[in-house]
């Protein structure tokens, strides 16, 4: 209030930087300030949720930017596809946790000094803390004993003055715990850049049968901090025997997963030999610093196609990607073998099903009638041009379409064209694995528990002080005691000990 | 019981607990309107004697009237119907779960009917220590909307677990983000009363600071149990999805509704913010955690989505 005053009654000499860096400095670190950015992250984190992001969902971004044309460029150059990793997001914390640092900073000195000092004598005038006043028989030196055994046995720390009054304070641990949970969200934060800069995952479809060794080339998508090189990959190998998927056949959510399982042979860094374990949804298996989880899994029919002299050209399984629920798959077959070269754009179903205006889709997850649904190329597929392609896309710019057909397992296309003839064999399933690692999850861990722990303690235990004083009245012959109390969290009373404490001292409830 | 009879008893018992509830919801609403007629009167009186009414009133009738005060009266009734309604409501719950063969956290449905019974029991247990009566008709009215939404738009028959869901994570992180969303419903009900405890348009009301500490207390009580819901989610997380946070929508949301009610503890040591506008945070938070349950199950695409909602 003095200052208010004087600030307005004397004009104020012009601010020197240092008094200026001062100034944003308390600013910064005021409550008001915290409670605003707090604010902030929450606001900042909503873009996130209700556009598709680029970490969660790349091929939604895609979509949503064609659809938007005008407002998608300017969001997303703004960062707003990608929110949690966007200069403005990371300005916000990373304010918050400055903020934070010099709040929390300052209070731990405080606090420490606070700890190994006695507490405060009692106040002159201990009625101003609406205590209780009372007379009794005992003499001054036997209340206060009591007032201190009372107060000693409950953990309070007590000091004891010959002026004839007890001090008492309890509830140090309240501030600790609030420093504690403070410190525990910097150390989760630096535990989660950790893991950023050293962490590493990848994605790989493996179709049964099929091997898998941890190398950077196996791969089909990887992506590692700055600090992870893929020569510290562990060094593992796998192959996937069998994968097991059952879904609903009840009415009730017909068609859900309610089984995935994958069976693998896995040799391990240190063994020679392969071991067989299982893979489920919820139970990873774990290699090192490393731990393999399954994802997801889909249909990889299996072809043969054969060239005009009836050669053996291609034999393999494709693996093909889900689109629906249903499991209504595409894929492509590349032939580059054949003269000319040729290409199959494939819809696999495993339960097969037509619809006039969908044309061919899947009605159940299961392979109950499967079947494959191709459009064949036949021309250059641009493998050749030394631009990388996908194995799930066919270039068909240098290609021309031969015709369209439905096989059954077992089937073979004759092509129109006589340029040979593709045999659709069976399939098999294939999984996609993630492969992740990150060194900074269990440092996470720690420093959530610890900030739990410490939030507890800051929300749950009181800061209080009581005071008791006893003074001998000669007029009366009686002793006249005085309690009152201090709790330092608004919201919070005393009350309760000074009960206990009028009931102890007085000798009433021993 | 064959396993079509649970499903028959799951739902009646289901419905039962609504109609107890709605009971309830009545007699509480009736709570408040002839305590208010009972006031005016008492406003009469004092006027007519010119003087206080304790002053000249027999103290002992005077407490004698307070709890036989006919607004009470209904309140007590509305009260043994809660209990009731929630008795109900775990029956329906555990028939539901033998019905399953599992927890009974497998979809929305099942969530919403638990996230009711969380809302009663939240306020049943806390009122066997505080005299609740004036806050019944505040929680029983949510929790009506719940059940309501949960039997008509998303019921769905009983099935086994996705097998995303198969971990004992589930009973501890479901149970855990159940009872901070009864607490949080309560904390926004308190929160809410105390905007316009002032206007003292209902007498039954205790003061705003009382409202305003009781906020504080059911907050600071769910706040540590939804940081932990959260970890026990990304620990969860981490085991299923190789990643312990995501950004997934249901993720952050998540976060969110944190942030907002750290910024409520916050607020409630800053100067200038301990009163209203903490209140208003405290609902923005309950906001934030029903966009969280709704929003992002029903109209986003999240890895929290799941078959039948």
């Amino acid at each position: 209030m003095a200052t208010n005053l004087t600030e307005q009654q004397i004009p104020l000499p012009p601010m020197s930087r240092v008094g200026f860096l001062r100034w944003l400095w308390r600013q910064l670190t005021s409550m008001k300030t915290a409670l605003i950015l707090l604010f902030l992250l929450a606001v900042a984190s909503i873009p996130g949720s209700v556009l598709p992001q680029r970490g969660t969902n790349p091929i939604l971004v895609d979509e949503w930017l064609i659809d938007n044309p005008t407002w998608g460029p300017i969001l997303d150059s703004l960062g707003f596809f990608d929110v949690f990793a966007a200069p403005w997001f990371a300005a916000v914390y990373i304010l918050l946790f400055i903020s934070l640092i010099g709040c929390v900073a300052p209070r731990a000195g405080v606090h420490w000094r606070a700890m190994r000092r006695p507490p405060p004598p009692a106040p002159r005038n201990l009625n101003r803390l609406g205590g209780v006043s009372i007379d009794v028989s005992d003499q001054p030196e036997l209340v206060l004993s009591r007032a201190e055994t009372f107060l000693r046995k409950h953990h309070w720390r007590v000091i004891r003055s010959p002026e004839g009054w007890v001090a008492a304070e309890k509830g140090y641990l309240r501030e600790t715990g609030n420093l504690v949970f403070h410190f525990s969200l910097i150390l989760l934060l630096v535990a989660i850049a950790y893991g950023g800069l050293f962490g590493w995952r990848g994605n790989v479809i493996i179709r049964e049968g099929e091997g898998f060794s941890n190398t950077l080339t196996q791969y089909d998508a990887w992506g590692g901090g700055r600090f992870a090189t893929p020569d510290s990959l562990p060094e593992f190998s796998f192959t996937l025997d069998d994968f097991n998927v059952e879904f609903e056949r009840d009415n009730a959510q017909s068609g859900a997963p309610r089984l995935f399982e994958a069976n693998v042979s896995v040799v391990r860094p240190d063994a020679s030999a392969a071991a067989t374990e299982l893979i489920e949804v919820n139970s990873p298996m774990a290699i090192g610093p490393a731990k393999i989880f399954l994802v997801g899994h889909g249909y990889a029919p299996q072809f043969i196609v054969r060239d005009t002299q009836g050669n053996i050209v291609f034999d393999d399984a494709v693996a093909f990607l889900p689109q629906d629920g249903n499991f209504t798959s595409t894929g492509v077959v590349k032939v580059p073998d054949s003269n000319p070269q040729l290409g199959f754009r494939g819809i696999f179903l495993p339960t097969s099903a037509l619809d006039e205006e969908r044309g061919p889709y899947s009605s159940f997850p299961a392979p109950d009638d499967p079947s494959v649904f191709f459009g064949a190329w036949a021309g250059d597929l641009g493998l050749d041009s030394g631009v990388p392609q996908s194995i799930y896309t066919l270039e068909i710019d240098l290609m021309d379409q031969i015709g369209l057909r439905a096989l059954r397992p077992g089937e073979t296309w004759e092509l129109p064209d006589g340029s040979g003839s593709i045999e659709f064999t069976g399939f098999d399933r294939w999984a996609s694995f993630q492969i992740a690692s990150d060194p900074g999850k269990e440092a996470a861990l720690i420093a959530t528990i610890l900030a739990m722990g410490g939030l507890i303690l800051s929300l749950f235990i009181q800061r209080r002080r009581v005071w008791v004083k006893a003074r001998f009245d000669p007029g009366t012959g009686r002793t006249t005691v005085e309690v009152a109390g201090i709790a330092k969290a608004s919201g919070d009373d005393p009350q309760e000990n000074i009960d206990q404490l009028v009931g102890f001292v007085t000798g009433e409830s021993q | 019981m064959t396993s079509m009879g649970l499903a028959e008893a799951s739902n009646n018992f289901v419905y039962a607990s609504m109609v107890t509830l709605f009971l309830a919801t009545i007699f509480f609403a009736l709570s408040y309107s002839s305590g208010r007629r009972r006031s005016q009167v008492t406003e009469t009186l004092v006027d007519s004697a010119g003087s206080p009414i304790s002053a000249t009133a027999d103290p002992i009738n005077n407490s004698e009237r307070a709890t036989v005060n006919p607004g009470w009266k209904m309140a007590n009734i509305g009260m043994s119907l809660t209990w009731l309604s929630a008795g109900l409501l775990t029956i329906g719950l555990v028939f539901r779960g033998l019905w399953a063969g599992r927890v009974p956290w497998g979809n929305m449905y099942e969530y919403s009917i638990s996230s009711a019974l969380g809302i009663l029991l939240v306020y049943l247990i806390w009122s066997t220590r505080r005299d609740l009566r004036w806050l019944g008709l505040f929680v029983t009215i949510p929790t009506l909307l719940t059940l309501g939404l949960a039997v008509t738009v998303l019921y769905t028959e009983a099935a086994q677990l996705v097998p995303a869901l198969k971990s004992y994570w589930l009973v501890i992180h479901v149970l855990a983000a159940i009872i901070c969303g009864g607490a949080f419903t309560v904390a926004a009900a308190t929160a809410g009363l105390s905007l316009i405890a002032d206007r003292r348009f209902v007498n039954q009301l205790p003061s705003r600071e009382t409202l305003e500490k009781y906020t504080h207390r059911i907050i600071a009580f769910a706040f540590p149990l939804w940081t932990f819901a959260v970890v026990a989610g990304a620990i969860w997380a981490e085991n299923a999805w190789g990643r312990y946070w995501g950004w997934d929508p249901k993720e952050t949301w998540a976060f969110i509704t944190w942030v907002v009610y750290a910024a409520y503890l916050h607020a409630r040591s800053t100067a200038g913010w301990k009163h209203q506008k903490a209140s208003v945070i405290a609902i923005v938070g309950w906001l934030s955690f029903l966009i969280n349950y709704f929003g992002v199950n029903i109209f986003v695409n999240s890895l929290h989505s799941y078959a039948g909602v």
